[in-house]
Parts: C-alpha cells; structure tokens; sequence
C-alpha cells in the first residue's frame, strides 16, 4: 500500500483529499489504482496512449520516475509518490 | 617570575615559524589562506590581495569558518608581526593547526616592499551600525556585505511574492532591486502584498515599492520598470542582472523568462503559489536544470488555475518569498547549499515541506543547447497556452 499525494488541482477529483493509498507493485499500477478509484484523475494524469501525461510529474519518494523506471519503477508499502503539477500564482 | 608582555611576544616569536613578504607573495590565490588579524578599523589603508580578515579577538572563534580543514597552509600577519606571532602560536598549539606561519614584519614591511594592497571597501558609520548583525556572521562579513551592496537583482513583480522579498533584500543591503509591475495597488492585494500601503491604494506598484524601499533603507537602488515582461522588452531589462526573482503568476511569463534567462546564464530564484501550498527552486542555467527540465510542457488549463483567480493565504507569499530571499542572499555571498537542482514544496496547512530531486534534461529543448543557438524566435514559445487560458476564462 502506497501514499499518493495529491496536489491542489487534483483533489476535488478525490473527493477533497490531501492523501490516499492505493495498491500496485509499480508506480504505473498504483497510479492505476487510484484513477479506477477515482475516475476523474485519469485524464489528468495519463495520456490516450496510457503513458504520462507529459506536463506532470510523478517522484517516487524524491526521485522523478522518468529517471527511474517509468511507470514500471517497482513500488514498496511505505513508498510516497508525489504528483507535482507545475504552479505559477505569484500574486 | 613570569616574563615582561615585551619578553613574552620574543618567546612566541622564536617559537612559531616566521617567513619574510618575499616567501608570502608567491602563495596568494594558490589556495593558502592569508589571514589578516588585525582590528577592522586598521584595513582602511589596505590588505594582502585576498586575505580574509579575522581580528585576533575573534580568531578561536571564527578561523574554522574560513579554515575549516586544520592540515590547510595558513599565513597570518598583522601591522608588524607581533599579534600574528601570538595568534599562530594559538592556532599551532591550542586549536592544532598544522602548518601556519607569521608574516614577519607585517604589512608594513609588506608595503614597504612595494607589494600591491586591496583597498577594502569602505562602509559608512551609518553603515557599520546598519548592517552590524551581518558583520558578527562569518558567513557575511564584510566580505558578504560589499557583494550584497554591489549586487543587482531584479524582481518581476512587486506583488504577493515580491513585496516581502523586495522589502527584505533591501533591508539586507541589496544595491539595486529592478521592479516590473504595471500593475496599480488595489484594496484586494493588502492581504498580503505587504509592500504596499492602505495610503498607496491606486499608486502604481512599482512607485508604492519605491516608497517603501527608500524609506526602509536608503542604500538601494531602485529601478522601476512599469510594463509588462514580453518577448518585445525581456532582454534589455534583465540584461546586467545578477539574479532574478521569479514571482509572476503565469505560464507564459515563466517560460519566456526562462528561455531568456538560460541565454543571458542568470540564475532565477523562483517560486510558485496557490492556496495553502507553495513551491520553490532555484534554476541556474547550465550548473542545474532549467524551468524547462522540470516543465517541459505547461499543463492545460483545467489543471493550470493561474489562469483564472484563486484564493491564497496572505502569510504564505510571505513564506516562501522570503524563502526565496534567503537563497537570493546566500547566491550573492556565496554561502550555504542552494536550492539547485531541488524543488522545495511547503504545505502550510499541514506544516510538512518535501524535497524533490530536479535533473537536467540532456533533451531539453533550451538548456541542452548553447546560449547563443537559442534563437528570439523561439524564446517563450509553447503550443496553443494562450488559447487555454482564454478557453478557461
């Protein structure tokens, strides 16, 4: 069981959440997980062809997974992934 | 019977290695450290180029700041060569220091050998008093304070994130601080653009940040520029700039900047804010990744709500801009780890901060190429933003 944090612009497609969990041996199964949870994240996250969007980025623990192994880095239970979308207020 | 002080300074004096200015000059700027003991009122007239001054009161404490590393070669001198002798017996036998010497005849003798000097720069009594709390941090220093006072840093914006990092850097001492906003003050922004004033409401931006710069501290500069930033006026403002401070609030701002700032190789302090949550980094053109390693693409405008307004807490542009100011200073005097290569998201609804690890791109479509390969052209250009943001109204 992994922790997904959910950034600000996502959380009204988890029903408000800051966190949640959700299972899978890899990032691309746990990313899966939680958009069959909550279907609305899909969209979002990944591409028509099932791959990362391109404009977010996901860090297992501190590590960007595209430097890793992709959607198919293995993930442990107390693994964080982070979905860091790009922000830009400054006023 | 214990000796005269006269006796004693000869007994320290035959018990430390001397070495004549003759065997000193050949050593500067190959990494011996020249340590000058002297009191601070005495380096007026000028010191070894390069030589860090530490008066003898201070050196228990401060020598390990400057030389951390006890096997390191050091020469100390003062005026003549008496209070040099005496603190390298200190650093020889009470801190274990292993290779020090005193300069024999000081810098006197330095002089009249006709040895150039470094004439420090010379701070006011206002000055002295003004910036007395950087002067008792090593880390600073009179050294830290000349380079705040002769740096220049642009902010773009004088808003949530630029006002209290435009009020802090000039309360530091910055020399000039650039300010573009074209924006006038509204009522709505006094939450938390803590620059502007109740009595400036409807005063343009930059002239309000003016006003509270001048009065705050005199030493600064202030450069107003009130327009906006576009790819029309971006290389002539930010050209000359030691740094930048990133506050805007839009997407196409932030990838004009970038793509400007990796051809001019000027680093940007950049944060990012929305409601409880903010995000900062520094992106140092070619010494770590760039805005455009991290984002290669900006987000659709469903996921993107700088295009349109949203809630902020007023304390949090205060948060991270000051944690921006911070890493502005340290950039300029040269202390600490910087935020490159890492992004640093704060979360002040559950007071927790993240660190994330941020790579170059060796694909990236600005920085992997050289400064001068990087067309006006294609400077700030990504597909169709403009008509996301309209599109989200």
């Amino acid at each position: 069981m992994a922790t997904i944090r959910i950034p600000p612009v996502l959380r009204a497609a988890v029903g408000g959440e800051r966190e949640v969990t959700a299972e899978g041996e890899n990032v691309g199964d746990v990313l899966r997980a939680l958009t069959e949870s909550h279907p609305d994240t899909s969209a979002q996250i990944f591409s028509s062809d099932g791959e990362l969007n391109r404009y977010v980025n996901v860090y297992l623990n501190d590590e960007d997974v595209r430097v890793l192994d992709g959607l198919g880095t293995g993930v442990g239970g107390g693994d964080v992934l982070v979905i860091l979308p790009a922000m830009a207020g400054g006023a | 019977m214990s000796p005269s002080g006269a006796e004693y300074i000869k007994q320290v004096k035959a018990s430390v290695e001397e070495v004549d200015p003759s065997d000193v000059k050949p050593l500067l700027g190959n990494g011996v450290a020249i340590i000058d003991v002297r009191e601070s009122d005495e380096l007026a007239s000028g010191k070894l180029p390069g030589a860090k001054a530490i008066p003898r009161g201070f050196l228990e404490s401060r020598i390990e700041a400057t030389v951390p590393d006890h096997s390191q070669k050091v020469v100390l001198y003062c005026a003549s060569g008496a209070r040099s002798a005496l603190a390298a017996n200190t650093l020889v036998r009470d801190l274990g220091y292993e290779d020090v010497v005193s300069m024999k005849g000081g810098i006197t003798l330095w002089k009249d050998r006709g040895y150039d000097v470094e004439v420090p720069f010379q701070f006011t009594p206002e000055q002295r008093q003004r910036y007395s709390r950087h002067f008792l941090l090593p880390e600073v220093g009179e050294e830290g304070q000349k380079k705040l006072l002769e740096a220049k840093v642009l902010l773009l914006g004088a808003g949530g994130l630029g006002s209290p990092t435009a009020l802090y850097l000039a309360a530091a001492g910055v020399g000039q601080l650039g300010i573009v906003d074209d924006d006038e003050v509204d009522v709505s922004n006094l939450q938390r653009q803590v620059i502007h004033k109740t009595s400036t409401v409807g005063v343009a931006k930059v002239d309000s940040a003016e006003a509270a710069i001048n009065e705050l501290n005199p030493d600064v500069k202030v450069v107003k520029y009130p327009v906006r930033l576009d790819s029309s006026n971006i290389m002539e403002i930010i050209e000359g700039y030691d740094l930048i401070v990133d506050g805007v609030d839009n997407f196409p701002t932030r990838y004009l900047l970038n793509d400007a700032t990796v051809r001019l190789k000027i680093p940007v302090v950049s944060a990012a804010i929305l409601g409880f949550e903010g995000q900062l980094s520094i992106f140092a053109p070619y010494d770590g990744p760039c805005y455009r390693c991290l984002f290669p693409v900006p987000p659709p405008a469903e996921l993107a709500p700088s295009c349109g307004a949203n809630g902020v807490l007023g304390v949090l542009p205060g948060t991270m801009g000051l944690l921006q100011a911070t890493e502005v200073v340290k950039l300029i005097i040269g202390a600490g780890t910087p935020l490159i290569g890492r992004l640093l998201m704060y979360d002040a609804l559950d007071a927790t901060t993240t660190e994330l690890k941020v790579r170059r791109d060796p694909a990236c479509p600005i920085c992997s190429r050289e400064p001068e390969d990087i067309s006006s052209e294609e400077m700030g250009v990504f597909p169709d933003y403009e008509a996301f943001c309209a599109a989200a109204g």
